[in-house]
């Protein structure tokens, strides 16, 4: 079972749709107690970063979260969601994250002949083998919204970078057991169909490998 | 690199979608959950539903419609038509549509366009702007539009006969107001759109191509992605609109439904042409595994 955390930031339907159309099973967690019972969770939001925080913090999702991956259960933070996990947002103003991944949030650069946000389907150049990519070649397009994105301190953590004008970003975190996106699988056709695929894999195969050694 | 979008629009009447010529001898043309499908099959980069359902009572079938195709669509959806309150959104929204589009509601309440982008961010709030160019002799500006905003004197199609005012109209195209669509365009941005639609009133069903100087004005007034429409006869005019345009996508109708050009054979004339398009296999969405 996945959990997919509502604080009130994002279409969590979609993703729980996504999910259904791969006979995946998933429950939307609105209470930080609920992520004892999950065996992998998904981070999902749009909007901005000072009240995703918030958001989180008055939901009391913050520790939970932090524990969660401590506990070493799969964690996929999407767009808004995987800054979050990092430390610092320079988002309009300068905001504390998860900081479960060091590093910090910060805005593209205006150039002449690109649009801030970044909006549409950009592709992607894969930096780590990572299962979450498995089926997935470098090229493949996703679906991008945002204007802002992640600098991690240990660049090991990279599992995917694109370009918008003349800078590479990174869209993909691959680190033991958090992965994270900069796109929107949910909203990536086949592709992103697919990597929600390997997500709910990871998941699965973590629980079994629980099972047996109890 | 980023990707030019191809976004193909379905006029949805009382849950059904409707071919015709200026809203009148609609046809029904099929099921929009079904066309969705095979429009995401083709390589449609995102999907517009425009509800043109006139009855109120019929208005909440588009939700529906919006719930069964983000079932089976996994590619962004936008509805516009008649959306006036937070609540029609926030309803939107919840059933599934990842943006939706505000016309007429942005000029009678600008203010609405701010709300609805604090309320649910940027990214999900695209404005309609429908200019279309009209003789500055005899235009009458309404007391109300703020002197910034005003209509100035625009180049002329192609840039030959009098200076014409770039005219945002509401309506459908049958109401002037006095905006300037580059002005207003400015405005929109300013007060929190994430994303602009361009429909010239003047190219809209003439098929000879977009209004490339209107797009162009407008992409390069404003710093978020503007989306061209109206217009589109072949695939070179949607060649046209994303470079001589700098539109970041072209939206169209007519060419795709009427299946003169399919999305994929649009999308090969635009790679050959040089532009950088997302091309998909051709293989049915279950097949993700």
């Amino acid at each position: 079972m996945i959990g997919i955390i509502d604080y009130g930031m994002g279409n969590l339907r979609s993703v729980q749709k996504a999910l259904e159309r791969l006979d995946v099973q998933s429950e939307i967690l609105s209470s930080p107690n609920e992520l004892k019972d999950v065996d992998g969770v998904i981070l999902p939001g749009v909007g901005a970063f000072r009240d995703a925080i918030g958001e989180l913090q008055r939901h009391d999702f913050v520790n939970a979260i932090r524990e969660t991956v401590a506990s070493e259960k799969p964690l996929l933070g999407i767009c808004l969601g995987q800054q979050l996990l990092f430390e610092t947002s320079y988002e309009d103003g300068t905001y504390e994250g998860l900081g479960i991944l060091e590093g910090d949030v910060v805005r593209f650069q205006p150039e002449p002949t690109i649009k801030i946000p970044h909006m549409g389907w950009n592709s992607l150049k894969i930096q780590q083998q990572t299962p979450l990519f498995s089926g997935l070649a470098s090229g493949d397009y996703v679906y991008f919204v945002h204007g802002y994105f992640v600098q991690p301190k240990d660049s090991s953590v990279i599992a995917a970078t694109t370009t918008h004008g003349s800078q590479e970003f990174v869209s993909a975190i691959a680190s033991g057991n958090v992965y994270a996106t900069q796109f929107h699988p949910e909203k990536s056709q086949r592709i992103g169909l697919q990597l929600l695929k390997n997500f709910a894999n990871l998941v699965a195969s973590r629980n079994f490998a629980g099972t047996t050694e109890s | 690199m980023l990707a030019k979008r191809i976004i193909p629009c379905l006029d949805v009447h009382a849950g059904r979608v409707v071919k015709g010529v200026n809203f009148l001898n609609l046809r029904d043309a099929g099921d929009p959950v079904d066309i969705a499908a095979r429009y995401e099959n083709e390589g449609a980069d995102e999907l517009v539903f425009l509800d043109i359902t006139a009855s109120h009572e019929e208005r909440d079938i588009i939700l529906d419609v919006v719930a069964r195709t983000s079932e089976v669509v996994f590619m962004p959806l936008t509805v516009g038509g008649g959306i006036r309150t937070l609540d029609d959104i926030r309803k939107l929204l919840s059933a599934g549509c990842d943006k939706v589009s505000i016309n007429s509601a942005a000029v009678t309440d600008p203010n609405f366009v701010k709300e609805a982008a604090l309320r649910f961010g940027s990214q999900c709030i695209v404005v309609n702007i429908d200019p279309k160019r009209v003789p500055v002799a005899g235009a009458t500006i309404p007391e109300s539009v703020p002197e910034h905003l005003r209509v100035q004197p625009r180049p002329g199609k192609n840039g030959e006969g009098e200076q014409v005012y770039w005219d945002v109209h509401v309506n459908g195209g049958r109401k002037p107001t006095g905006l300037d669509a580059v002005e207003w365009a400015k405005e929109v941005e300013r007060l929190g759109a994430g994303e602009l639609v361009l429909t010239s009133m003047d190219a809209d069903g003439t098929k000879d191509g977009f209004d490339i100087e209107i797009t162009k004005a407008v992409s390069e007034a404003v710093n978020i992605p503007v989306i061209a429409s109206g217009g589109a006869g072949h695939p070179q005019h949607l060649c046209d609109a994303v470079t001589a345009g700098g539109a970041s996508a072209a939206l169209a109708a007519s060419i795709f439904h009427y299946g003169e050009f399919t999305i994929q054979e649009t999308k090969e004339y635009m790679a050959q042409q040089g532009v950088t398009v997302r091309m998909v296999e051709q293989t049915a969405p279950s097949q993700a595994e």
